[in-house]
């Protein structure tokens, strides 16, 4: 009865429908008396083992608020409603909507040069020859080509090396065709540089074509410059210095900087985060070390174990959240990326972050010496001998380069939905499919889910999030506000 | 203000629709004049005198007071048979209403026009007539009801003829979706009218609680779908939810429903009672105290902020509003319908309140109080944006 409701109006009862069924769940313990469960759009909620007991066993008091929570977010339906398999199909489609897409993300290596030897460093050579590390302007045109017959909307080139601007000639050549080229599409372009060679011709090129910068950052100048060799270890001072001129020149925004994070990283959290503060940055990547390249043979001296990574990441994390309790505005990149996954109902762009996987759908990479590959860590890979992942020759026709080599058997072979492992997770919506790690570290683009290193950070990071937002409001009212 | 007024009957004649003319006129056959007293008009070829006072000649028609506010460009119909005149238009308001029908599939618990199953057709026709009289300077329209988009196809001429006449005003219909199939979303979309809004009400996530509320089964599905269409046709939704008992509980769930299914809206507007119609009749399964909901409006509109959508709270006192939710606050209330109360006399914030609707001395939040001494530099960041959105 609602009291003060007219005769002629009919009580809310009679337009409920008792019993109900359950819609397509999952879930996933989150730790001993709780559990994580999502339905098919990534929707979540964190349920007790009871609470999840009564759904499943159809107990849930009809009407309750805990009832509406659930039906409403599509975990349960009953008589009154069919508009949920609308929404539900519609939310599915959201989050895949970059798939028709297509590649958006072009990354040119112009040369293998560079004047680092780093310890991680993946493919770089320290030479003068160009002949044999330098992209020509022929293979460069048929990139863009290439590149051009992505249906995409946007198409981001990247250029990356080796040291890019080692090569410069060639970048400039690349701008130019492709502005003139371009007939309505938005199109950004970013060179990846360590900053040493960084001269006010270039800055002045960049900023009539509005080029950005992505560096390298590790930490302060002792890290940074134990994992960066230079002749005269001042590495640091290059890329302070250039991070400046850019700024100074290009605007605030121009500069983005990326650590990669070794063993002696793994102690300082704290301080590599100052030293991205100081430095005036708004964000940070703690990034993984990837075992690829040189990494592995070094991986001895500066590698770590997952278990590590783990710790030095929400250790991080904490320390990011305390600057933002005390007004300091800084948001890591990799949280901000979970958290659009499982807070919004929106599709994300990271390669190993999406189910089908990112390789070549989401980005190429045109090698210096005109070899294609699905990605970046794909063509590193193959300077150690390992060509898996190359897709063909910039020679080929764009439908030859997919349909002619086994890129999209890789992709739809490692999709979560069909994976043993995955395809039951309650973390399969947020998760995503890195084939080329799984290949170089057990041997199969598929991979085993118990032993795999990318399944244990993945779903302990999402679960250290996710009972981050369940229990502990202050930092969850932060971790919200950077999405 | 009053909108209508009774004039002396005259039996026998037909109703017609006039615009007062601009003293510079060309006299058209479809405008009147306006004659204050017993000031003296010579012969004219206008359609008709509108004489506010007792009428000079019998040719006049005799107006009362009440519409001394008439003045060049408003349009009103003029009804002798029936003893009636109306204001259709006032070209100086920026709150024009196009009231389409009373009748209408749903019933809401707090209706403030109660449908009535009438034929009242004529209303489209006057519409009709009355929209190529408008100034085209207009800055905003609304379309309102009862259900507009039960007329069908008149009303796709209607929204055909403000394109056409008005093409530098915008259209705000106010519908409760449930007739947007995808064939009327494709046709409202084929219209290309280029700044039109649909204002749809959404009154809970929960299928049976929106239905109760609009008194409708299935109604919750019908919206929904109807909101789905119009986005796939590329049309502006905006979600009106009217909080009240049976729905202020749900709130941030509501807005979290928004966000996460529906989350392409243009904006959300969350809105406060007026105190009409059938929240008269159901006062007591109706009425809560603003204040008493002040945590779940908090809760709502962060949700949407942090999901990006733009939200508005309309029909609010900024007395009861917490300080948080003043750069949320719109004054909503169309100017004929807007007043303030008495204790509201000292409050220094009055400016930027959208104070009441006429109905409110029925009932109003028992937390009114003028606010005081608040520094206005100070608390620059927390002062509502005055210019308004929409009316109601």
């Amino acid at each position: 009865m609602t009291p003060g409701l007219h005769k002629t109006f009919r009580e809310l009862e009679r337009y409920q429908v008792d019993g109900y069924r359950l819609l397509p769940m999952r879930f996933l313990s989150l730790d001993s008396t709780r559990y994580v469960v999502t339905n098919l759009a990534g929707n979540h909620r964190v349920m007790k083992r009871e609470e999840l007991d009564d759904l499943v066993n159809h107990r849930i008091p009809q009407h309750s608020v805990f009832y509406d929570d659930l039906k409403a977010d599509h975990f349960l339906a009953d008589g009154d409603s069919t508009v949920y398999t609308d929404l539900l199909a519609a939310k599915y489609r959201t989050r895949q909507a970059r798939l028709p897409e297509f590649t958006a993300l072009h990354l040119f290596v112009v040369t293998l040069r560079c004047d680092h030897s780093c310890q991680y460093c993946q493919v770089s050579r320290v030479s003068e020859d160009r002949s044999a590390y330098d992209m020509t302007s022929e293979t460069a045109d048929r990139a863009i080509d290439l590149m051009f017959q992505s249906p995409s909307p946007c198409l981001k080139v990247e250029f990356q090396g080796g040291e890019p601007l080692l090569n410069f000639g060639l970048i400039q050549h690349v701008v130019k065709k492709v502005r003139r080229r371009n007939a309505g599409r938005e199109i950004q372009f970013v060179i990846t540089s360590n900053l040493s060679q960084l001269t006010d011709e270039i800055l002045d090129f960049c900023a009539e074509h509005q080029i950005y910068f992505s560096t390298s950052l590790d930490g302060p100048a002792l890290l940074h410059n134990k994992n960066r060799p230079r002749p005269n270890h001042d590495s640091h001072a290059h890329v302070v210095d250039g991070i400046h001129r850019i700024r100074n020149r290009l605007g605030i925004d121009a500069v983005s900087a990326l650590m990669t994070s070794t063993a002696e990283s793994l102690k300082q959290p704290e301080a590599i985060i100052d030293e991205y503060v100081r430095l005036g940055f708004k964000s940070i990547f703690l990034r993984y070390i990837s075992p690829y390249g040189f990494a592995a043979k070094t991986s001895a001296r500066i590698g770590y174990e997952t278990e590590q990574f783990i710790e030095f990441f929400k250790r991080g994390l904490q320390y990011i959240i305390d600057l933002n309790v005390t007004g300091v505005q800084i948001h890591e990149v990799y949280t901000r990326l979970l958290l659009q996954r499982i807070l919004t109902p929106y599709a994300t762009n990271y390669v190993d972050l999406q189910s089908p996987s990112g390789i070549g759908i989401t980005v190429l990479v045109y090698n210096y010496d005109g070899d294609v590959y699905a990605s970046d860590e794909g063509r590193m890979l193959a300077e150690m001998g390992d060509k898996t992942f190359r897709l063909g020759t910039v020679r080929d026709s764009h439908r030859d380069l997919f349909l002619n080599s086994n890129t999209l058997e890789m992709i739809f072979e490692t999709m979560l939905e069909g994976l043993p492992g995955c395809c039951d997770c309650a973390l399969l919506p947020f998760c995503g499919s890195d084939p080329v790690f799984h290949h170089r570290t057990q041997g199969d683009v598929a991979g085993h889910r118990p032993t795999s290193a990318f399944c244990k950070r993945n779903m302990e990071l999402m679960r250290h999030l996710i009972r981050t937002l369940e229990d502990d409001p202050q930092a969850a009212a932060i971790l919200r506000s950077w999405i | 203000m009053l909108l209508s007024a009774k004039i002396p009957k005259s039996p026998g004649s037909e109703p017609f629709i006039v615009r007062i003319a601009d003293s510079d006129s060309k006299q058209s056959g479809s405008e009147a004049t306006v004659a204050h007293g017993d000031e003296p008009l010579s012969p004219n070829r206008f359609k008709c005198v509108l004489r506010i006072g007792e009428a000079v000649s019998p040719d006049e028609i005799s107006i009362p007071k009440d519409l001394e506010y008439l003045s060049p460009g408003d349009i009103v119909r003029v009804n002798r048979e029936a003893g009636e005149i109306r204001v259709l238009y006032r070209r100086n308001s920026p709150h024009n209403t196009l009231f389409f029908t009373e009748r209408c599939n749903s019933r809401c618990l707090m209706c403030s026009q109660p449908p009535r199953a009438i034929n009242d057709d004529h209303l489209i026709e006057d519409i009709l007539e009355a929209i190529p009289l408008m100034s085209s300077n207009t800055p905003e329209i609304c379309i309102t009801g009862g259900e507009p988009t039960l007329l069908g196809e008149r009303f796709l001429a209607v929204v055909e003829a403000t394109k056409q006449w008005l093409p530098n005003t915008s259209l705000h219909v106010l519908s409760n979706g449930r007739l947007f199939s995808m064939k009327f979303a494709r046709q409202v979309a084929a219209i290309r009218h280029r700044n039109l809004m649909i204002g749809i009400p959404l009154y809970s996530d929960v299928a049976s609680k929106h239905d109760f509320v609009v008194q409708a089964e299935g109604a919750f599905d019908e919206t929904v779908r109807g909101i789905m269409n119009l986005e796939r046709c590329d049309q502006r939704v905006e979600i009106r939810v009217v909080i009240h008992k049976q729905t202020s509980e749900r709130l941030p769930q509501t807005a979290r429903f928004i966000a996460r299914n529906i989350p392409f809206v243009a904006q959300v507007a969350l809105m406060g009672l007026e105190m009409i119609g059938f929240t008269k009749t159901n006062l007591d399964a109706i009425w809560i105290d603003p204040a008493d909901y002040q945590s779940q409006l908090s809760a709502a509109v962060s949700e949407l902020r942090q999901a990006g959508i733009n939200v508005m709270i309309y029909n609010h006192q900024l007395c009861v509003l917490s300080k948080e939710l003043w750069p949320f606050a719109r004054k909503s209330i169309s100017d004929w319908k807007n007043i303030y109360m008495r204790e509201c006399d000292e409050c220094c914030v009055r400016d930027s309140c959208g104070g009441f609707f006429a109905s409110a001395p029925l009932r109003y939040s028992s937390h009114i109080k003028s606010v005081t001494k608040v520094d206005r530099q100070e608390n620059e960041a927390f002062f509502p944006i005055v210019p308004r959105f929409s009316k109601i």
